[in-house]
């Protein structure tokens, strides 16, 4: 057998005539109206919290199925809602439907109202001040409810 | 003036007659979620707001609640809207994530599998609810079942 070796071939030294081209981190793509914007956060978002409520639900309807076993079954199950971790987490249950619920009435008006479109802004910062509004309605009169007894 | 366009060379797919899925999904979406901002807004402020909110609930509130036709179609409308609603949202992410067409078909699979379990299972609850089961402790239900 012949011990000829392959792969033996030079590489191609850069020629100092024709350097190598330096790259750099590629910044935002230019011309994007989109990426990072606060639109593309209320999708990521919309789509995080919805994830999340669809979780929920698969579970509130099996927790709640349990009416059809027993009382004490019930009982059991839904007292742990009741204890403060979990009332922290109905906290977030609600803000999630909340600013899902709200940011997915701004994608309505977006989607059959020009004025919607032309105010897609605008509508971000009603959103957000109408969840702050719902949460102060919602999260003081809750964690009294969750933390007295 | 006039400005000429190029003709766009993106692939896509041309629909040839048959029902539109995707337009009535996208359509869904929006009727439903109209129609669930009134339902679990009203739904969490029974639940959660009034009286003592989440350290009410109990299975007497609940026999309470769904012994009322009012409440069992609300719960009952709630219940399909938000599943199906949902399930159209998993299903859309499904899509845009899972690249790989068997992993794709398994979970949309698993989705609708959940999702007409769930629906049969809540709807039988709510309409087969008895909240006064036979042999079951006075205290635990509504004051209506010892009242007669």
């Amino acid at each position: 057998m012949p011990g000829k070796s392959v792969g033996t071939a030079v590489p191609s030294a850069p020629q100092g005539k024709y350097p190598l081209p330096k790259f750099s981190k590629p910044k935002a793509p230019a011309g994007t109206v989109y990426r990072g914007d606060p639109g593309m956060w209320s999708w990521v978002l919309h789509r995080i919290t919805g994830v999340a409520i669809f979780f929920f639900l698969l579970v509130h309807i099996l927790d709640t199925a349990l009416v059809r076993v027993s009382p004490e079954a019930y009982n059991a199950v839904i007292g742990t809602y009741k204890n403060p971790i979990m009332g922290l987490g109905e906290v977030a249950l609600v803000a999630a439907i909340g600013l899902h619920a709200l940011n997915g009435l701004r994608i309505i008006l977006i989607d059959f109202w020009a004025w919607g479109t032309k105010h897609q802004r605008l509508l971000q910062w009603i959103v957000i001040i109408l969840w702050i509004v719902l949460l102060v309605g919602f999260v003081p009169r809750h964690l009294i409810n969750v933390f007295s007894e | 003036m006039t400005v000429s366009i190029e003709t766009p060379r993106a692939p896509r797919t041309v629909r040839r007659g048959g029902i539109n899925w995707e337009k009535w999904g996208w359509i869904y979406m929006r009727v439903s979620g109209v129609a669930l901002v009134v339902l679990i807004f009203g739904h969490l402020f029974v639940n959660l707001m009034i009286g003592h909110g989440v350290k009410a609930l109990d299975f007497a509130f609940v026999g309470g609640k769904l012994s009322n036709p009012f409440w069992q179609w609300w719960d009952t409308l709630l219940l399909w809207l938000a599943l199906i609603h949902g399930a159209n949202g998993m299903r859309t992410i499904t899509n845009d994530y899972a690249r790989n067409n068997l992993v794709n078909l398994i979970l949309k699979g698993a989705i609708l599998a959940a999702t007409i379990v769930l629906l049969i299972l809540g709807t039988l609850v709510i309409f087969t609810f008895d909240p006064c089961p036979a042999g079951a402790a006075a205290n635990l239900l509504p004051t209506f079942c010892s009242a007669g």
